[in-house]
């Protein structure tokens, strides 16, 4: 061929055999040099498009034509490769970055909060919901708010149950360790007027050596009620609503007469049995019941004693451990697994 | 307090199911903590007279007995009781007998020899609780004689009753019945037992005398001449076995039986071995001592303690608790002289707490016995006794019978209270069966007088709690009040909640330790400080109060790492006691603290101090809390050059830094452990407080880097807060990305690199800008700090 494009036969050739040239590309790198092979400066293309300027100008104009349809169809060719060659490239490289997501090692542990906060932190929750709200106070306490204001005067048979742990501050036995979240009662009722709707929790100490069912100090949640009206019914159905809510709906309570000095009427409330569900069992001694804690309406000497009249209003106290739930909950068979802060014990929960 | 129910029968008809009546024994607050039901699989066992007792050949703490069990051969029988005895009537069970529990008596050796059957205990025979000996049979049987009719048993049940402090009267078979039978409605009768008394007057044979009439209101004796002291009668010892009592006497029991049937106690003493033939009723002088019936010395006289004394002044008992060795019934003793009295109540409880000594009689006088039962129970007594002449009348000392208590009860009141709607004529009926007297005083009023054995109701709300038991509980409608409040937390409360989960979301676990320390325990953790103890406590190790959270959660790290958890980290809230440092007040100071321990077995970069210290950065984050300042400092327990004290608004909350090496080689831990201490209310505002939103910029940032060699004198933080005055409002953050020591640098240097982002709310900062908060930068802590820039 000379001085001339060698005219449509030949720019057809070029682009079927170009076409095929494309379409054998499987990598980028290798449709790139196709492309440059094809379409690039040095190309056989580039050639034809130089050679334009050297025909005559009443051919000029159909030949190029010609150079660009060629063009544009090398071009399209390319298009079409460079989608399946990049989609290829693509799959190619995610499945190279491939990772067994059970084969990577463990980062950072959780921690886990102590089981008898997770207990009391629900527990309180409960009467929260219930329009309460949560009233502490201090775990060394005078003997006059633990055990005097609440209607125990020195030597009153029932202290002895309390087996006090007394401390050595202040005149002989007139500091202690609080037996009871009781005296939180009484510093609620001596900073705040009636109407009065509070949980105590807390630890509370006694002198005892720790068993299966019993640690020195252990957690407890009381409850006190005074408002206007006030009645036991109120304070059966308030036991009631709380059992409910915590312990499930299948679970009961009841009120069995009892001795406290702090209110009168008393009573000690169970709950039905949540190893059993009142079937009987060797839990409750077969009798469907188990008892949880005690409560009362308080004692208006009690109410006399912090100056709120006992004519106007009456109010309703209760008490339990937290330890306690926690252990029928959470089939707890000792104690004194609470003692030893065992990280296996305390991250099962 | 056990209680038969063919004892009760006594009292009153209860019939029908068992578990019934222990049912409204519950109701009514007398707790049934067990049933048992006696008397039953007593087949197979019978009256047998041990006829000769000798030692084992081949053991020391069993010998062989030859029994004759009524059928005309003498059997050998292998018995480990101390008190077999020749001569006596036992309860033999035979080969093949099944006792109670489902023992099967059958033909073995012990030792080589053999044994043809088994005398039991009154344990095995389930009539009671003694174990530690053989149950001997009153005289008079005959061997061969099936047991149970020997001895009267037929099927029993026995109720353990637990009676609250409030109820004195329910501490008897009488009053227990006269509760039930009220709950029942059936009739309650105390059975008449008049004593036929001789011509021969009191006076003549003994005298009385008190002189504390307020330790003890009413003191009486009434004597009986010519006793012979032997065995109770069988359905006696049965009673009392069932009861939880074993026979001595029949004059012991008979005393024994009393109180437990009227719940009144009383002494008899041997009245000619009673110097002066009298009783005196005195305080006790200080330091005065008495060996009481279980040989103990007892010292008296520390408080106001009532001692029963001879006529002649000479202690022979502690009023109301427990009687002296010196003038005990004896096999001998012919005149019996029974005291029965009624003490202060409050006397007691405080005489029988000082000396640790509860008996069955203090336990009822302390919570106050009846005055006016006592005529009653001393007839009783006598009427129990088959011998002796009792002598004409009864040495009285009585301050008088004071008034019973009248209280007005309102009938709006009692459903004020219990959410009832009880009907006034309904209130009568409720109170009189258990012993009051309810008269009409108006429209809803009643006037109700109390039974001398009910000293525990005292005012009308006693009244009430009486009402409501009788009416039952479950009859009380339950309802719920409405609070007219909105229930929350306080923000405190939500703060430390919020503290808790950050630190267990961080890998922390929350550790409950003991408050109460043992001796060292503080000192083993570094601290000296001066601790609050326990007075008399029950053991060492439990007996001094914290002032430090430190120790316990110490403890806690070693039992972790000893047990193959040497990475441990916890953190424990809790209360902390201590003297306060100024003026002692009526209680001592008790901050709730907060103590993370990092326990860490390598001691390279990041463990001990290093990760406490990223701890604390995340929590004060977290807490909202910035502009925290640490300085350098010591502090008790912790590593004296890796510790910094914590400032928050200006007020130290804390410590960080890490546990002091030589105490954790003395709690045996290896490794560095970090710690934080601060106090919870320093991390947590009481007021609630809300963080206020800061605009974001739009415009594009720009970061400088910049690395300074810093002298050790001056603190990193020294040097940002350097940078953050230099870069002025444009900084926008800044950070110390990188730490390094080399020898290039010079001893006592180091590299702290700071990245700056510097950015402007309004504008993107030029070019120029940049460059000139740099050099602003550089030149700042070149000149504060004596540092130079690296290239």
């Amino acid at each position: 061929m000379t001085g001339g494009t060698g005219g449509e036969p030949a720019l057809t050739a070029l682009v079927d055999s170009g076409v095929v040239r494309l379409e054998t590309a499987v990598t980028p790198d290798e449709l790139a040099s196709a492309e440059a092979e094809l379409l690039g400066k040095k190309s056989e293309l580039a050639a034809h498009q130089q050679s334009l300027g050297r025909l005559p100008p009443e051919e000029r104009k159909e030949a190029g034509r010609l150079v660009n349809e060629a063009r544009q169809a090398l071009q399209q060719a390319a298009e079409r490769v460079r989608e399946r060659v990049d989609a290829a490239d693509r799959a190619r490289r995610l499945a190279e970055e491939r990772l067994d997501l059970t084969e990577v090692t463990p980062g950072p542990r959780r921690g886990h909060l102590n089981l008898v906060t997770q207990t009391r932190d629900e527990l309180e929750d409960v009467f929260v919901g219930m329009g309460y709200t949560v009233a502490e106070g201090p775990e060394v306490e005078t003997d006059w708010h633990n055990f005097e204001a609440l209607n125990m005067p020195v030597a009153h048979p029932a202290r002895s149950g309390h087996d006090t742990l007394y401390l050595d501050w202040g005149p002989p036995e007139s500091t202690l360790l609080r037996t009871q979240t009781s005296p939180v009662q009484i510093r609620v009722m001596q900073d705040t007027p009636p109407p009065i709707y509070s949980v105590m929790p807390g630890k509370v100490y006694r002198k005892d050596t720790p068993d299966a069912r019993h640690t020195p100090s252990f957690s407890q949640i009381e409850g006190l009620v005074v408002d206007r009206n006030i009645t036991f019914g109120d304070l059966a159905g308030t036991i009631g609503s709380f059992t409910a809510a915590y312990f499930g709906a299948s679970i009961q309570s009841r009120l069995r007469p009892a001795y406290f000095p702090f209110t009168e009427p008393s009573a000690e409330f169970e709950i039905t049995c949540t190893i059993c569900e009142g079937r009987g069992c060797r839990t409750c001694s077969g009798t469907g019941w188990i008892e949880l804690g005690g409560c009362g309406m308080v004692h208006p000497n009690v109410l006399a004693n912090v100056g709120i009249d006992a004519e106007e209003w009456s109010g309703f106290a209760f008490g339990f451990g937290i330890d306690r739930c926690a252990q029928m909950r959470h089939g707890l068979s000792d104690m004194r697994v609470l003692l030893d802060n065992d990280i296996r014990f305390i991250s099962q929960f | 307090m056990r209680v038969p129910l063919s004892w009760l029968r006594d009292f009153a008809p209860f019939e029908g199911d068992p578990v019934a009546l222990g049912e409204t024994f519950d109701d009514l607050g007398m707790v049934v903590e067990s049933l048992e039901r006696v008397g039953e699989g007593l087949g197979g066992v019978v009256v047998a007279r041990v006829l000769d007792v000798r030692a084992h050949p081949k053991a020391d703490r069993v010998r062989l007995t030859e029994v004759d069990a009524g059928d005309g051969v003498s059997r050998q029988v292998v018995c480990g009781a101390p008190n077999v005895a020749a001569g006596q009537l036992v309860a033999l069970a035979t080969i093949g007998a099944v006792l109670p529990g489902g023992f099967e008596i059958s033909r073995r050796q012990v030792r080589g020899e053999w044994s043809e059957g088994m005398i039991c205990s009154t344990r095995e025979l389930a009539l009671g609780d003694d174990a530690e000996g053989i149950m001997v049979l009153p005289a008079g049987l005959d061997p061969g004689v099936p047991f149970a009719e020997a001895m009267g048993i037929g099927a029993d049940v026995v109720y353990d009753l637990a009676i609250e402090a409030n109820r004195p009267d329910a501490l008897s078979i009488a009053g227990v019945a006269r509760d039930a039978a009220a709950r029942l409605d059936l009739p309650f009768a105390v059975p008449e037992h008049p004593v036929v008394a001789g011509t021969h007057p009191v006076q003549d044979l003994a005298t009385i005398a008190v002189e504390c009439p307020d330790l003890c209101p009413r003191f009486t004796a009434r004597v009986s001449t010519g006793v012979q002291v032997g065995e109770s009668p069988a359905w006696l010892v049965r009673r009392l076995a069932l009861a939880g009592m074993r026979a001595i006497s029949d004059v012991v029991d008979a005393s024994n039986y009393v109180m437990l049937e009227l719940g009144q106690p009383t002494h008899p003493y041997d009245l000619d071995l009673l110097p002066g033939a009298g009783l005196l009723v005195r305080r006790a002088e200080p330091g005065e001592t008495l060996v009481t019936l279980d040989g103990v010395t007892r010292r008296l006289g520390d408080g106001d303690d009532c001692l029963i004394c001879d006529a002649e002044g000479a202690p022979v008992g502690i009023g109301g608790i427990m009687g002296g060795a010196s003038s005990e019934i004896s096999p001998s003793t012919t005149r019996v002289l029974l005291e029965a009295a009624y003490f202060d109540p409050m006397t007691i409880a405080r005489t029988s707490k000082r000396l640790g000594l509860r008996t069955e009689a203090s336990a009822r006088f302390e919570r106050g016995c009846d005055p006016e039962g006592i005529q009653r129970a001393v007839d009783r007594f006598f009427s129990l006794l088959s011998e002796g002449e009792v002598a004409a009348g009864m040495l009285d000392q009585w301050r008088g019978s004071p008034r019973p208590a009248r209280i007005r009860l309102r009938t709006q009141r009692v459903n004020a209270l219990l959410g009832t709607s009880i009907a006034d004529g309904e209130i009568a009926a409720l109170l009189e069966p258990i012993g009051f007297t309810a008269s009409p005083a108006g429209a809803g009023l009643h006037d109700v007088t109390v039974p001398s054995f009910r000293p525990d109701v005292e005012a009308e709300i006693d009244l009430v709690e009486e009402v409501a038991r009788h009416h039952g509980y479950s009859r009380i409608p339950p309802t719920v009040p409405a609070s007219p409040f909105v229930g929350q937390l306080t923000p405190f409360q939500r703060g430390r909640r919020h503290l808790r989960e950050i630190l267990a979301g961080a890998g922390a676990s929350e550790a409950v330790t003991p408050p109460l320390l043992g001796p060292g325990d503080h000192e083993r953790a570094g601290l000296r400080a001066e601790a609050i103890s326990a007075v008399d406590p029950l053991a060492r190790e439990e007996s001094i109060l914290r002032t430090s959270l430190l120790p316990g959660l110490l403890k806690a790290v070693a039992f972790n790492v000893s047990r193959r958890s040497p990475d441990v980290a916890l953190f424990e809230i809790g209360h902390v006691f201590r003297p306060p440092l100024g003026r002692r007040g009526v209680l001592p100071d008790e901050p709730e603290m907060l103590v993370v321990a990092l326990a860490d077995p390598a001691v390279g970069p990041g463990c001990g101090a290093v990760a406490a210290k990223r701890l604390l950065d995340l929590v004060l984050d977290a807490m909202h809390l910035p502009g925290a300042r640490l300085d350098a400092a010591t502090a008790p327990g912790l590593h004296p050059s890796r510790t910094a004290r914590i400032r928050l608004r200006g007020d130290v909350v804390g410590h960080v830094g890490e546990v002091d090496p030589s105490v954790l080689e003395g709690m045996g831990i290896a490794g560095r452990v970090g710690v934080i201490e601060v106090l919870v209310e320093g991390l947590i505002p009481r007021q609630r407080s809300y963080v206020q939103a800061r605009p974001v910029s739009r415009h594009p940032s720009s970061d400088i880097d910049l690395a300074f060699v810093v002298p050790d004198s001056a603190p990193a933080a020294a040097v940002a807060v350097t940078l953050r005055e230099a870069a002025g409002e444009l900084l926008a953050d800044l950070r110390l990305f990188d730490v390094f020591r080399d020898d290039r640098l010079g001893a006592g240097r180091r590299s702290l690199a700071f990245r700056l982002r510097l950015q402007a709310l309004d504008r993107t900062l030029t070019d120029a800008e940049v460059a000139e908060l740099r050099r602003r930068c550089i030149a700042a802590v070149e000149s504060a700090h004596g540092a130079e820039i690296r290239a």
